[in-house]
């Protein structure tokens, strides 16, 4: 499916206050028909208030937002024949059984019976759950439950799928299967999607464009290889470190480097580093020897996704206590890239 | 157009209902639950609280100090021999003879008497002198019922037991009538309704009201919070649905399953406690029914304003409980202070149980309920009117 140039999903300055706090914070994006677009921050940012605006859940405190366009306020009975949504929270009936379930959402939107039956049998085959279709879906294991959620979010046949940290909880093996199910149907069928992850694989692989989110706010918004060209389009480098005597000392020496833009530890012996400038691998080298460390091996990796999260915003998406304040030695970015509020 | 749009606003109300109702079928320990709570409330009220005045097996203690007249105790022993003649046949007392007021006292503290009798010193002296003998009841003033209870029942006993003195006394004067004379008075009880009414009748009414009306007053805010809670209300809500559905659908729903529960307490109260019902079955529904809808609207404001399950139903225990004790369902209004007995008048519950009370109890029809039914359906068109406004608020917060 080729993204069209036609606008699906329109945002003006939307805000949103609960009380004093702003969990959205004015923010103003376009989405494309057949685009998948990804939502992408830590928790608390402000993603599924987002998506809970846009699906008519929520009223925004300020601005606007249309679907097919229509507006989410004045025409929210419209925009709701348009949308699917799957959420954190499966949206199913435990003491149901999977056809209930799937009946009961269906006769929501006023489906002929006869084409809902035929739907609903289409759609169980699809996620390969048709024999399981008259079991209580409180029996079935996390994964099929997430199936028959996704499904249960298809029968009007949304124009707009709305996902929210769709791939949580599910064994790695479940997640892969619900993002091949969701390029599948963006390519199959045109079904624009919106997602939002804290999971940087998610959007790496599914998503045409990705909006960074973070305190409400959007701060970077490309496609994936464009957000990494941010990194590796400039003078930073990922540097994967392993030292066989890694002690705490020696990280928060690394870190107080000036070359240093961000650091995090993976295990007991591998640092992450994300670094600038020419001398970056001789300090930290310096550094390292100075503490008497023994370095086992030093790679250069391609930039992540993750590189380009901690990079923008100084600290891990996981909201790791492990922070590194960016100001310190200002913003770092490369080539042409430049904040997008 | 509107046709149709009221056709889709109950057809989905239908289908909302319909799916909570399978929900419940299907959670067993929740059925049986739904059966045994009324069971409980029944059993255990109807029972704590005796039908009529028989009680058996009171612990009395005996006290005689009566030091006689003229070498005889006559008197005394002939109060006692028919004392304990009456006492075989109806077994209401446990004799204890114990040796002094100060033991029965004792005995009291210790939680071994229950009261006392007395028979004092100059008992024959007295009676035997043309005066009147006096009998002492003891009482436990730590437990009002029982003393109570005592002291009828054992001035009933010793009336009794006077009455026959006297006609032996007056039988020379008045041979043909001696009671007439003695007793003037012929006092007769006569009920509104043939047969004798037990407490079970007085509260199986109440507690089906109750029953029907709580249930809709707190399964709708459980219901909808708890589908708040686990994301599924967003199901509902992202659909082309009419917020008015979804709460028409819960309340059907949820009346339902009061229902259910008032006519198994019906049933209970028929078939085990012996309830007769002397109105129209038909209108004891329909006053069900009529309750519920007077509750509905309450059960929304407080839908509106809670977040969580929790909290609603905390607050549900807090609103229910003065209300099952101040509404009649239990004790009769009218043995409650003024002021109680004014609020009282502001719960629909009162006029519930009431009205249901004089259908099955009176057997009365809709005319002579038509003061309850007014402020029934009144309390409820108010606060419905003003609980839809609220709702539809907090649906698109």
């Amino acid at each position: 499916m080729t993204i069209s140039y036609e606008s699906i999903i329109e945002v003006k300055n939307l805000t949103k206050n609960f009380g004093k706090f702003t969990a959205v914070d004015d923010i103003s994006f376009d989405v494309k028909k057949g685009e998948i677009f990804g939502l992408l921050g830590p928790n608390g940012a402000g993603k599924s208030t987002t998506l809970r605006m846009l699906s008519t859940l929520s009223r925004p405190t300020k601005g606007t937002a249309s679907i097919g366009g229509f507006d989410t306020v004045k025409n929210d009975m419209d925009v709701r024949k348009l949308i699917g949504i799957v959420s954190e929270k499966m949206i199913i009936y435990n003491r149901l059984t999977a056809k209930e379930n799937l009946w009961f959402f269906g006769s929501l939107f006023n489906i002929p019976k006869e084409t809902l039956t035929k739907r609903i049998d289409e759609l169980l085959e699809l996620v390969q759950l048709t024999k399981w279709k008259n079991a209580q879906v409180g029996t079935f294991s996390t994964g099929m439950r997430q199936r028959i959620n996704v499904i249960r979010a298809l029968l009007n046949m949304p124009q707009v799928l709305f996902l929210d940290e769709p791939t949580l909880g599910l064994d790695p093996q479940s997640s892969v299967e619900i993002r091949d199910f969701i390029k599948k149907l963006n390519q199959e069928r045109g079904t624009t999607v919106i997602i939002t992850t804290h999971m940087m694989v998610d959007a790496d692989l599914l998503c045409d464009r990705i909006a960074i989110v973070d305190h409400g706010k959007i701060i970077a918004l490309d496609t994936s290889t464009n957000l990494k060209k941010i990194i590796s389009g400039a003078d930073t480098m990922i540097i994967k470190l392993e030292i066989a005597n890694l002690t705490p000392d020696m990280t928060a020496a690394i870190k107080a480097l000036e070359c240093v833009d961000a650091a995090t530890q993976e295990n007991s012996m591998q640092l992450h580093v994300i670094v600038h400038g020419e001398e970056a691998f001789d300090s930290i080298v310096d550094t390292v020897r100075k503490k008497n460390g023994k370095i086992t091996s030093m790679a250069n990796l391609q930039p992540s996704l993750e590189d380009v999260f901690l990079h923008i915003t100084g600290h891990e998406v996981r909201d790791s206590a492990d922070q590194k304040i960016p100001m310190e030695h200002g913003p770092k970015f490369g080539g042409s890239q430049r904040r997008i509020r | 157009m509107i046709k149709m749009t009221i056709k889709t606003v109950f057809s989905h109300s239908f289908r909302i209902a319909k799916k909570d109702l399978t929900e419940l079928f299907r959670n067993r320990l929740g059925l049986i639950l739904l059966i045994v709570m009324p069971l409980f409330m029944m059993v255990m009220v109807g029972f704590i609280y005796p039908s009529n005045g028989t009680v058996t097996d009171l612990q009395i203690g005996l006290v005689n100090e009566d030091s006689g007249f003229q070498n005889s105790t006559l008197p005394s022993q002939g109060f006692l021999t028919g004392l304990y003649a009456i006492n075989n046949q109806t077994h209401m007392l446990v004799i204890t003879n114990v040796s002094s007021i100060a033991n029965i006292k004792d005995m009291v503290q210790r939680g071994d008497l229950e009261g006392g009798i007395v028979v004092p010193a100059n008992f024959s002296e007295s009676m035997m002198t043309g005066q009147q003998g006096t009998l002492i009841i003891v009482t436990d003033e730590s437990n009002p019922q029982i003393s109570a209870t005592i002291n009828a029942a054992l001035n009933g006993v010793f009336q009794g037991m006077g009455t026959v003195i006297a006609r032996q006394n007056v039988a020379p004067l008045n041979a043909t009538n001696s009671l007439a004379v003695v007793r003037p008075f012929n006092v007769q009880t006569q009920g509104v309704v043939s047969g004798s009414p037990s407490y079970f009748d007085f509260i199986a009414p109440g507690i089906m009201a109750m029953t029907v009306m709580m249930s809709v007053m707190t399964g709708l805010p459980v219901a909808i919070s708890q589908e708040k809670e686990i994301g599924t209300m967003d199901g509902m809500m992202v659909a082309p649905v009419n917020r008015l559905s979804i709460l028409l659908g819960k309340t059907m729903a949820q009346t339902g399953r009061g229902l259910i529960q008032g006519v198994i307490i019906l049933a209970l109260a028929i078939g085990i406690f012996g309830v007769a019902i002397q109105g129209s079955i038909l209108l004891v529904f329909a006053l069900l029914l009529l309750g519920v809808f007077s509750f509905v609207g309450l059960g929304i404001v407080i839908t509106s304003f809670t977040k969580d399950q929790e909290t609603a139903q905390m607050l549900m225990m807090t609103l229910m409980f003065p209300m099952m004790f101040l509404s009649g369902v239990f004790f009769p209004i009218q043995q409650m202070p003024w002021y109680m007995q004014d609020i009282s008048k502001f719960l629909p519950l009162t006029y519930a149980a009431d009205a249901l009370r004089k259908v099955m109890v009176l057997g009365a029809g809709i005319s002579q309920i038509s003061t309850e039914l007014i402020i029934l359906i009144g309390f409820g068109v108010v606060m419905i009117a003003i609980a839809l406004p609220v709702f539809r608020r907090m649906m698109t917060r």
